[in-house]
């Protein structure tokens, strides 16, 4: 572990604030807007030309963005799976071999630090995934276990490719499996001669898979796909963390940090959430003999729920940027918008919400405070919420098998 | 059962928008509809294999948002994904490149003229004031001016707020904006002729008028009020073709319990006591019901599906007028590879966006005159697009879809009835105009599907095959559409209504039409309105 650490230093390039990806010589050609932003102090597309290009080609088409920078944890060793059954609400003693699982991690009050997917590579051989750093918490877990821990962020360049033809590009690309995989499956295969893992999952509630290599294949294996769309193909196009953001709302995928504030970087005591609060009570098996947080999750499922993350449509056509939300219009204040987007799929406002159960109950009504501005004059409307129970963006073809072909 | 509480005829786009609101209100609806497949021109067909065309209507931007989300047409299929950019071709050879992106079509005008590339902003802005006015009415229903209803009159007042709150000047501007030509208006603003023809091309769409001819300025505004998203004037692709935008319509129309028959032809609109009760098949079936919508045409309906001794005086007289002229053709071509074209630049924008050939405001009147004479335009107008080069649904992998709708074509020769000879002639023109933008264009041809007004009047049944159901001039818009006195919905004979675009707002697949008669119906019945406001009734 130690290693890794001077290793990185050495990497550090002191004349760029944020560290490019193995990617980045194409990222940098194919980026027009020049539009970056930092992802865990990596140089990353916002976007690269044209939002709605981005944001169809996840809908529409075959998209590729650039996964590199987020937290990788490689574990293994004797206790490995013993670890992440502590680590992780979900019970994955289970987890077999070339499969995933989606986990939230919670610290002992039963607050969210993360949520995470766990890969089992081979027999014993796990990689997490994470959105936040979170080497320091794996290390204090793992006091007392035969457990190896390793931070491989930086040694493994990824791309997660995705919508309706990426099954078909990818297979045009040189990957002939690709149809066997199913939803949570792995495959270690070769392309143009170099090693990828492909695994079946994403962040965008479409037909997707997420490419895995080492840095050195990084450009091979970007260019192995982009020479299906340069063959006349399919329009593949590379997509930002903004077309990301629509899509994974769309979704119902939460982002820890953005709808909520995670446990770990909570100084104020009451902006820490439970797995409940935001939603991810499907993932906490509460019946599992330990892990970290059951105490506190075992209380507080026994009382009623003080609050949620609620998927909220929003009326009309007027973005509910940082609303407030009322029980009424002019009623008492319960809630808050976390993130929003406007759906150009479904044509909405949909947003994810923080709002009050009083008495352990969804309010019956929920209205947005809008300010919006025409011509740099700011006015103020009102908009009735609609909670939706279930994803607002779900396709059969996300898990059909094998997957179809468009 | 013979015996419906609405029977819509025709199942195109507005049929089933309205069919769809009736049965959503309760009532139990059918719609008739003539071919085997629905559609009407918003249709997508298998006409070579392995190609998905959209025959007839061939982009997406009037669809009033507000509908595609209240019927949840998502859910049933309909997506519509916007184009990026274009390119306009000039006579000799120059290009203009448009892009969406604000910024990148200032870079790309600023090439070919600096000051129109500045002056687009002032032509923009008042361009977007006009939009913005009409824009808020396509989901209403237009006040009768002579009518003293207070709904009437509260409808006028605002429709005259809207308009006094442009302020005097701006007032007299659009008034004058009304009359004018799409050419002459442009000549206010823009100095480069390419970039004027190209603006202009837009004031001539889909009617029997020229560039220089007056009236055209306001369809020009017809074809830049749309909008995808929120972004205005933007164009969009159903994917999977047109067709998607019907099919999802009949989807939210089944899922209410609505009916749909094919096969169903209508011979006759049956009349009793002056009340409309039905309809007769055109195997002779009769079906009954207490309210007959019909989205055919103002003409058609009243000329071909009604008795003249059914109809108040004058109304046949004013149907038979009705200005529906035939003036555009539409060849859809299947190809084995993406075609190149001179002076274009590969790029990601622009490979996602339509072509129009302009050549420039001459040789567009040009092409009138020939239209004018009874012929097609030796030298045609056309806007075309490849949608497989961003739908994956419409083409095999690798090969491509071209749309291509051309101006002008007539739907009666001076020289005889239309022959299969003379359409492929007609069609060849269309080949031989593109090939001189892109060298090698014809031997990418796999198959080819070319409709005059003649085919398409025959196969969806729009008399002359004006895509809009009756011109978008001054004359038979708002109040005076589809004639004076009849503009909500309403027709002479009692519980008789129409839906088509030859009603307010008019063509451009919006599905307002079909929404707000839906809501005229639903109002008579004393049923509760089930057609949402739009999403910018109140800017």
């Amino acid at each position: 572990m130690p290693s890794t650490i001077i290793q990185d230093i050495n990497q550090h390039n002191f004349h760029e604030v944020l560290k490019p990806t193995p990617f980045h010589p194409r990222v940098d050609h194919d980026c027009l807007t020049k539009n970056w932003m930092d992802w865990n102090g990596y140089l990353t597309a916002r976007t690269y030309d044209t939002l709605a290009a981005e944001y169809f080609a996840i809908r529409s088409s075959c998209s590729v963005m650039d996964l590199t920078p987020m937290g990788k944890y490689r574990i293994n060793g004797p206790d490995a799976n013993k670890f992440l059954n502590r680590l992780v609400t979900r019970d994955v003693s289970m987890l077999r071999p070339q499969r995933v699982s989606y986990v939230v991690m919670c610290n002992d009050e039963g607050k969210v630090l993360d949520d995470a997917t766990i890969f089992h590579l081979n027999e014993g051989d796990y990689r997490l995934c994470c959105q936040h750093h979170q080497l320091d918490w794996l290390m204090i877990s793992s006091l007392g276990m035969d457990v190896s821990i390793k931070e491989e962020t930086h040694d493994i360049a990824a791309l997660a490719v995705q919508g309706p033809t990426s099954a078909s590009a990818l297979k045009l690309a040189g990957i002939d499996e690709i149809g066997q995989l199913k939803p949570y499956d792995i495959l270690h295969t070769q392309l143009h001669g170099f090693e990828v893992m492909v695994s079946r999952t994403g962040y965008t509630g479409d037909l997707g898979y997420e490419l895995w290599t080492s840095p050195d294949n990084a450009l091979s294996m970007w260019d192995a796909i982009f020479e299906v769309k340069q063959k006349g193909f399919y329009d593949i196009r590379t997509i930002g963390l903004s077309a990301l953001e629509m899509v994974r709302i769309e979704a119902g995928f939460i982002l820890p940090g953005d709808d909520f504030n995670t446990a770990e970087t909570a100084i104020r005591a009451d902006r820490v959430r439970s797995p409940y609060e935001v939603g991810l009570g499907w993932v906490v098996n509460l019946d599992k003999p330990n892990f970290t947080g059951k105490r506190a999750l075992l209380d507080e499922k026994k009382k009623p729920i003080k609050r949620r993350l609620l998927r909220l449509e929003v009326s009309g056509n007027k973005a509910p940027q940082d609303s407030f939300l009322y029980a009424g219009k002019g009623g008492k204040r319960i809630g808050t918008i976390m993130t929003q987007i406007w759906s150009p799929i479904l044509k909405a406002n949909l947003a994810m919400a923080d709002v009050e159960f009083a008495g352990g109950s969804q309010p019956s009504e929920i209205w947005a405070e809008i300010y919006y501005q025409k011509e740099l004059e700011w006015r103020v409307s009102w908009a009735k919420g609609k909670v939706w129970n279930k994803p607002f963006w779900s396709h059969p073809r996300r898990s059909a098998s094998p997957p179809d072909s468009y | 059962m013979n015996q419906y509480d609405a029977i819509v005829i025709g199942a195109g786009h507005n049929g089933l928008t309205n069919a769809a609101y009736l049965a959503k209100a309760g009532l139990e609806v059918l719609v008739v509809e003539k071919n085997d497949y629905i559609g009407g021109a918003a249709v997508s067909r298998e006409l070579h294999e392995g190609w998905i065309y959209s025959s007839c209507s061939y982009v997406c931007s009037m669809m009033r948002q507000a509908i595609h989300r209240d019927l949840n047409l998502t859910k049933h299929g309909l997506i519509l994904v916007p184009y990026l950019g274009n390119v306009a071709f000039g006579d000799n050879g120059e290009t203009l490149v448009g892009y969406t992106d604000e910024e990148a079509n200032y870079n790309a005008l600023r090439k070919i003229s600096p000051h129109d590339a500045d002056a687009m902003f002032r032509l923009h802005a008042d361009l977007a004031r006009y939009a913005q006015l009409i824009r808020k009415t396509l989901l209403r229903t237009p006040p009768d001016p002579t009518s003293f209803r207070p709904r009437d009159v509260n409808e006028l007042l605002w429709f005259a707020k809207q308009f006094w709150g442009l302020g005097e000047k701006e007032l007299y501007e659009y008034i004058r904006f009304f009359t004018m030509s799409a050419a002459d208006y442009l000549e206010d603003y823009l100095e480069n002729d390419l970039i004027k023809a190209t603006m202009a091309s837009a004031g001539i769409i889909g009617t029997a008028l020229g560039v220089y001819s007056p009236g055209s300025a306001y369809i020009l505004l017809h074809h830049v009020m749309g909008d995808v998203d929120g972004n205005i004037g933007a164009w969009g692709l159903a994917r999977g073709g047109m067709g998607a935008i019907s099919q999802s319509l009949a989807g939210a129309l089944q899922e209410s319990g609505g009916e749909i028959r094919l096969n169903a032809g209508v011979r006759k609109i049956l009349v009793k006591k002056q009340k409309a009760v039905g309809v007769v098949l055109e195997n002779g079936d009769e079906l009954y019901a207490n309210i007959v919508v019909s989205n055919l045409d103002a003409k058609r309906t009243f000329t071909q599906c009604m008795d003249e001794d059914d109809l108040p005086p004058g109304i046949f007289k004013k149907a038979k007028n009705f200005k529906i002229r035939g003036s555009s053709g539409k060849v859809n071509i299947a190809l084995s590879g993406l075609p190149k074209f001179n002076g274009v630049p590969n790029n990601r924008y622009v490979n996602r966006g339509g072509q129009a050939f302009v050549g420039s405001l001459e040789t567009m009147e040009r092409a009138y005159d020939d239209w004018k004479h009874g012929c097609w335009s030796k030298d045609p107008f056309i806007e075309s697009v490849i949608p497989s080069a961003w739908d994956p649904t419409v083409a095999p992998p690798g090969k491509h879809w071209m749309s291509n709708f051309v101006q002008y074509c007539p739907a009666e020769l001076a020289d005889g009835p239309w022959t299969p000879e003379k359409r492929n002639t007609f069609g060849q023109i269309i080949v031989d105009k593109i090939e001189r933008y892109s060298p090698g264009f014809r031997e990418l041809i796999v198959h080819m599907e070319v409709r005059t007004p003649h085919e398409i009047e025959a196969e969806v049944g729009l008399t002359e095959g004006n895509i809009f159901q009756g011109e978008l001039t001054i004359d038979q818009l708002l109040f005076n559409r589809p004639f004076p006195g009849y503009a909500q919905y309403r027709m002479p004979v009692k519980n008789m209504y129409m839906c088509g675009s030859s009603t307010h707002p008019g063509g451009g697949v919006s599905s307002a039409c079909g929404a707000n008669a839906a809501r005229e119906i639903l109002m008579d019945l004393r049923l509760g309105n089930t057609v949402p406001d739009d999403d910018f009734y109140d800017e």
